[in-house]
């Protein structure tokens, strides 16, 4: 059973098509990028696979649970980090995630809250007030929300779009630490360096299509620009994935 | 350096289960309003107790109605209306601020079912309306003799009333795209549809076509069934306003329950 398995998902508002028939399967305990410009249909995507839009044709299911037909097994196996830096002003961090972990149903679960809170590094900020908190800290309690009933597929929206290094270091450990002990992890990121070191197979969407899949190490390998010197996965390739990534989307129509 | 604890497999967790929701979306709901209950009860009861002091005090020399004086005719009208303009608040400005600002998105993405959801908002809307209504209640009441006559009518009007109330502010919660659109809909509905029922009045006062029109309203029906467990006495029959109401909770609750259902204005 796969993790993800979308199958010719179609969606438009008016004219403008967002997704134009992708699939995809995404194996359970991988380390899956999708990446994109902007505007491909990154977001629509994620929106689709978390129940929060609707698809016109298509079908997506999580842990074989279809999101539609079957909402509440597919949302109840899936975290999303929503990219944009939204928050309850009513509540402190901690009331935050115990009400985000009472929503599926989860009214015990003080010890994970704690564990999540110390690994990215909220526990001194427990009781503060969501309001008084930085950029970079909401940004931390919304992770943490995606991850209060710890689900098996975690979906990571542009989870480090302007936060500093500290965050960036913590949060891809304790993700890593997830994906190690099984989780699926699903990243969109406009840092592509971020990718190429974490994931290992990469989709990439242009105007809601896939227009690359394959593992990270082939698509280095098979896309690399003419002139560019051979590297090595890992040694400094943050040029690499940028460079083939440019190639691919100014290649395909 | 720091030993990490390595995090339990994942197969090794127990198998996920649906478990409601809905407890801690209610809690929250009414966390909400709770956490500043100056502005959601404390405000609404002051409104209604200088309401009571004007319009008490000008029209204290009134013909007595169903045999007692203005005030005492007044105060069950003031804390019905209360109840159903807070019920229909909390719903309204909860949706429509979690919206504006995004935080929805929590509540969207859990395995909420539309009738969870549903229940959820409207519950908490009951507690807040009837905080307030019995808010009123506790300061208005030592300024006239209020009799008990029938006192299982105020309960049945007070629950359904706000749970009314409560629905249709659902509906305007999520129909509302912007504040004004909600405002709108609070003082060019709910503000005249309430301030015309009779909360002031008897109907029977009124010219014939503004009688005839009155029956049209059903906030009226809230208000006139409410009344009658305090005094045994009505403009028309409790029975005929708990039908009125009946009907109109079945209509709105299956509209708001249809919209949730089909995430109206909420998924796209």
């Amino acid at each position: 059973m796969s993790a993800l398995s979308i199958h010719a998902v179609k969606k438009s508002y008016g004219d403008l098509v967002a997704l134009d028939g992708v699939s995809l399967e995404v194996e359970q305990g991988e380390f899956f990028g999708l990446l994109g410009p902007n505007g491909a249909g990154k977001t629509t995507l994620i929106s689709s696979m978390a129940g929060l839009c609707t698809p016109d044709s298509g079908s997506i299911k999580v842990m074989g649970h279809d999101v539609q037909k079957d909402f509440r097994m597919a949302r109840r196996q899936l975290g999303v980090v929503p990219q944009e830096l939204v928050f309850d002003p009513f509540f402190t961090v901690r009331e935050t995630l115990t009400f985000q972990s009472g929503y599926f149903g989860l009214n015990k679960n003080d010890d994970w809250i704690d564990e999540i809170m110390a690994n990215l590094d909220l526990t001194n900020k427990a009781n503060a007030n969501m309001r008084s908190l930085s950029g970079g800290m909401k940004r931390r309690v919304l992770v943490a929300q995606a991850l209060v009933h710890r689900p098996p597929v975690i979906i990571l929206d542009e989870p480090t779009a302007g936060v500093d290094v500290e965050l960036r270091q913590s949060l891809w450990q304790f993700i890593s630490r997830l994906n190690l002990a099984g989780h699926t992890i699903v990243l969109t990121t406009h840092y592509l360096e971020e990718a190429e070191s974490l994931c290992g197979r990469i989709a990439m969407l242009k105007q809601g299509r896939v227009v690359a899949l394959d593992t990270t190490q082939n698509l280095l390998a098979k896309h690399r620009p003419p002139g560019l010197p051979p590297k090595i996965l890992g040694d400094d390739g943050a040029a690499d994935l940028e460079a083939v990534f440019v190639k691919i989307m100014a290649e395909s129509k | 350096m720091e030993q990490v604890k390595p995090l339990l497999p994942l197969n090794l967790l127990p198998e996920a289960t649906i478990q409601s929701g809905f407890p801690a979306l209610f809690r929250k709901e009414v966390r909400r309003f709770y956490s500043v209950a100056f502005q959601t009860v404390g405000a609404p009861i002051l409104t209604a107790v200088l309401y009571l002091l004007i319009f008490g005090h000008v029209l204290a020399s009134s013909p007595k109605i169903y045999g007692y004086e203005y005030a005492a005719f007044l105060i069950p009208g003031l804390v019905m209306m209360s109840i159903l303009q807070n019920a229909f608040a909390n719903t309204s400005s909860s949706l429509i601020q979690s919206k504006i600002t995004g935080n929805l998105v929590f509540v969207l993405l859990a395995p909420l079912s539309h009738i969870e959801f549903f229940a959820a908002y409207v519950g908490a809307a009951m507690i807040r309306g009837l905080s307030v209504g019995f808010g009123v209640f506790m300061v208005t009441i030592w300024f006239a003799k209020i009799p008990f006559e029938a006192p299982i009518w105020i309960f049945i009007f007070a629950l359904l009333g706000s749970a009314l109330l409560g629905s249709m502010g659902l509906i305007a919660g999520i129909w509302a795209d912007k504040f004004d659109q909600l405002a709108a809909s609070q003082n060019f509905i709910i503000m005249p549809a309430t301030m015309l029922s009779g909360v002031f009045y008897s109907i029977h006062s009124l010219p014939p076509f503004w009688l005839t029109v009155s029956h049209f309203n059903p906030f009226f029906y809230m208000i006139d069934g409410f009344r009658y467990g305090f005094f045994g006495d009505s403009d028309v029959s409790p029975y005929h306003s708990l039908f009125v109401l009946l009907i109109c909770m079945s209509l709105v609750s299956t509209l708001a329950l249809s919209m949730l259902k089909k995430g109206y204005k909420l998924r796209h």
